[in-house]
């Protein structure tokens, strides 16, 4: 190691050299914002100073070709400046509008890149990091957006729903991908595997704690210390895997996939809420994972379909209930989709209304 | 810690053999199999992690252990990775991500985004994504070494790493006023104020688990926060949102009547606007600031002018205890002046203790204020209750009410420690 060090703690860059020169003249003096068409935006500020936002969707994981490719668009068309979207979209800012078709003709010629992810279409979809790079997954990340998208490119270049359409896949049980109009998550379904042979790597005490339903407890094995799994109460969430890699919860063999829908991060109408269970069972199957796509566009159509102005997919599932969301995507409803944790009471039809 | 010593020895070329992945090049959207075939001729190492992922394909098995690294002087920042088949691929044996701080609101020039990239690319395999949904910006691939290496270039270059492990997470934010209309306070550089004031926990983990700080200019939440952040930020203002009724008129004009009933009247969530003819009347005092209107009518309706913040407490995802949604604790600050920023610190410096002094280990703030209760959460930290802070009163009866049993709660117990505080009462007797 160089005996100088370079200087520590300087915190984020500052953001105000990094602005487009339209942004930085504008800061905090825009007047409003709309969708021209799908995948561009115009702003247009108090001064009538207007910028063009094309919105560009990435496979978020790139060579430095592509982020060189990228920077010499930006060079050639928006000033030396660009910016990056919570959903790994790339938008490229240019003043006038004649220079937005160009532009647009560049990103696709010269990156391949799609345009579109804006209003009520479907967004890029946040992913984690896979067996591209995670110590923990089930299933891939970006090989599993790479499929699904694929698929419904179409609904990212078009602005056809109801709403906005947020998706997220998580490639293991900590869903790391969070919550959204339609999430994919692996599931496991067996209690973990312990390799008592490697405990010593772990901090026992802790991944007895880590238990959320207190299913492991301290056994001598094979005169070592290790840990064991009461079968009834382990829930197969896989706490333990991530404390303690010795405690494998995945299977090649059985886990799958499950799809939930109806989360939202956006105060507007209703608040926030969280997804729920919608398909469960379907299996994990790489490269393309067909029946994950399949059964997304069906909950996609019937949402399509059904869903009013301005609805997200659990605003709509709520209106006409969950009844109708099973009849109108052909998935059956079953014993596991009721919900048995601490709250499920409140899960309940706690009243007479019902949809006859 | 014995290091191989590998020195500038050529990464091992190898055969690409990706018959599953080859899958992946084919369709519409951009691939990132072809992409990292592509690089692999300029990086070897990335032809073999991309075999390595071709056998995860293949065996739907992962070969990636996960371990601990860390620059001099930090305790984070670096997602170190260690092969499985290492013997297979050499170079795979270590190949780590490097967490970089972005700049707030995820702007770049490409003079900096290019710097970042030559960083990395000389460092390491090069491999960026852009952005992980911490926030950061990922860099992947590099050894030991050359983690070091780079995290050294990163800062001479004017970059700083990012939060890992239980510490202060990335900060993100929307993009707010540097472009949106709607941004009620200034998020991007609210982001960097914060980060770099609590930059020292953000790289030396000291906290109980990890805590997220996520920044929306208002409750479109753009940023996220709500529902994956411990503590969202979120833009809020008081007094009257601002009505243009000549806009209002036009829009009801272009769009009709029914467009604007459909869409605005019914789907305001507390029923307080109403349409008189062509003007809209809005019953401010019931507006809870959820921006609907202003999206479908973001002509005629603005946020008011006196504006600040909603602080949120408590989202995490459902591992352990299930998912918590974060809740206001703070229902408005404003947040514009050099006090504003100093009660906010004062705010988070003393939740971040109080959570630290009582949490177990492994358990979020919105774990801990689900185990401990809002109320002693709130005495803890000096914040008055609030009824904005609930949905509901409480539905349960059984309540330690202090003032109305002050007797047996001053006369009795209370004086006592706790009995792991106790004195043994006599060693010697017990046989």
């Amino acid at each position: 190691m160089s005996a100088k060090l370079a200087p520590r703690d300087q915190g984020v860059p500052d953001h105000k050299p990094l602005l487009h020169p339209g942004m930085a003249r504008n800061y905090g003096k825009w007047a409003y914002h709309e969708r021209i068409r799908p995948g561009v935006l115009l702003y247009v500020a108090e001064s009538g100073d207007t910028l063009y936002v094309v919105r560009a969707g990435s496979p978020r994981t790139m060579s430095p070709n592509t982020v060189r490719k990228i920077c010499d668009i930006a060079d050639r068309f928006c000033q030396g400046h660009l910016r990056f979207s919570m959903r790994t979209n790339i938008e490229f800012m240019v003043e006038k509008e004649e220079d937005v078709e160009p532009l647009i003709e560049a990103i696709k010629t010269e990156l391949g890149f799609p345009i579109g992810g804006t209003g009520p279409s479907i967004s890029n979809i946040s992913h984690t990091q896979g067996w591209l790079h995670c110590n923990l997954p089930g299933t891939d990340a970006a090989g599993t957006v790479k499929a699904l998208m694929d698929d419904l490119i179409d609904e990212f270049e078009n602005e056809r729903f109801p709403n906005r359409v947020k998706l997220t896949t998580s490639c293991c049980q900590i869903n790391c991908g969070r919550h959204a109009d339609i999430g994919v998550i692996v599931q496991h379904h067996h209690a973990p595997r312990i390799n008592h042979g490697n405990m010593q790597i772990c901090d026992l005490p802790k991944v007895v704690a880590i238990c959320p339903v207190a299913a492991i407890r301290p056994a001598y094995v094979d005169g070592q210390q290790s840990v064991e799994v009461v079968d009834e109460k382990c829930m197969y969430c896989g706490a333990c895997h991530g404390q303690c890699p010795s405690m494998e919860i995945r299977d090649a063999d059985t886990d799958t996939l499950s799809i939930w829908v109806g989360g939202k991060g956006s105060n507007t109408r209703g608040g926030p809420s969280l997804m729920k269970l919608a398909v469960w069972g379907l299996p994990n199957n790489p490269p393309r994972w067909p029946e994950v796509s399949d059964a997304v566009r069906k909950i996609l159509q019937a949402y399509k379909e059904g869903g009013k102005d301005w609805e997200r997919v659990g605003e709509w599932i709520e209106r006409i209930g969950w009844q109708r969301f099973f009849e109108k995507t052909g998935f059956p409803f079953t014993k596991y989709h009721i919900e048995d944790g601490p709250n499920a009471m409140w899960t309940y039809n706690r009243s007479a209304h019902v949809r006859i | 810690m014995a290091e191989k010593t590998k020195g500038k020895k050529a990464p091992y070329k190898t055969e690409l053999n990706t018959p599953l992945l080859d899958e992946l090049e084919k369709g519409p959207w951009p691939s990132f199999v072809t992409d990292l075939k592509e690089w692999s001729d300029t990086k070897p190492q990335v032809g073999q992690l991309l075999n390595q992922l071709e056998e995860s394909y293949e065996t739907r098995w992962n070969y990636w252990t996960g371990t601990v690294l860390n620059v001099s002087g930090y305790g984070g920042g670096i997602i170190a990775r260690l092969s499985d088949k290492a013997e297979k691929y050499p170079d795979l044996a270590e190949f780590h991500t490097i967490r970089i701080l972005p700049p707030a609101g995820f702007v770049y020039s490409t003079e900096k985004l290019r710097n970042l990239t030559d960083i990395c690319e000389r460092n390491g395999a090069g491999i960026l994504q852009l952005h992980g949904l911490t926030g950061d910006i990922l860099a992947l691939g590099f050894s030991n070494e050359g983690s070091k290496d780079a995290a050294e270039d990163l800062m001479e270059n004017g970059w700083d790493l990012g939060g890992s492990g239980a510490a202060l997470r990335s900060l993100q934010c929307c993009v707010g006023q540097a472009r949106c209309e709607m941004a009620c306070f200034d998020t991007m550089e609210t982001t960097r104020f914060l980060t770099n004031h609590y930059i020292s926990v953000l790289h030396r983990p000291e906290f109980m688990y990890k805590f997220k700080m996520k920044i929306s200019g208002c409750g479109n939440d753009c940023a996220n926060a709500m529902i994956s952040s411990d503590m969202p930020i979120i833009g809020t203002w008081r007094g009257p949102m601002q009505i243009d009724q000549a806009k209002v008129a036009e829009f009801i004009d272009e769009k009709g009547v029914e467009h604007v009933i459909d869409n605005v009247i019914t789907r305001c969530p507390t029923r307080c606007i109403s349409l008189r003819g062509k003007e809209l009347v809005i019953d401010h005092e019931d507006c809870v600031r959820c921006m609907h209107c202003i999206n479908v009518m973001h002509k005629a309706l603005k946020p008011g002018k006196d504006k600040g913040v909603t602080i949120c407490l408590g989202a995490k995802r459902t591992l352990k205890i299930g998912d918590t949604m974060s809740s206001v604790i703070v229902p408005f600050m404003p947040l514009k002046t050099e006090e504003d920023y100093q009660n906010l610190t004062d705010l988070i410096d003393r939740m971040w203790e109080f959570w630290n002094d009582n949490a177990m280990d492994h358990e979020r703030i919105g774990e801990f204020i689900a185990r401990v209760g809002m109320g002693t959460f709130l005495e803890g930290v000096g914040l008055e209750p609030d009824p904005r802070m609930v949905e509901t009163t409480r539905t349960s009866p059984y309540i330690k009410f202090e003032e109305l049993a002050p007797g047996r709660l001053e006369g009795e117990q209370k004086q006592e420690p706790p009995v792991w505080q106790r004195e043994p009462e006599s060693t010697e007797s017990s046989p």
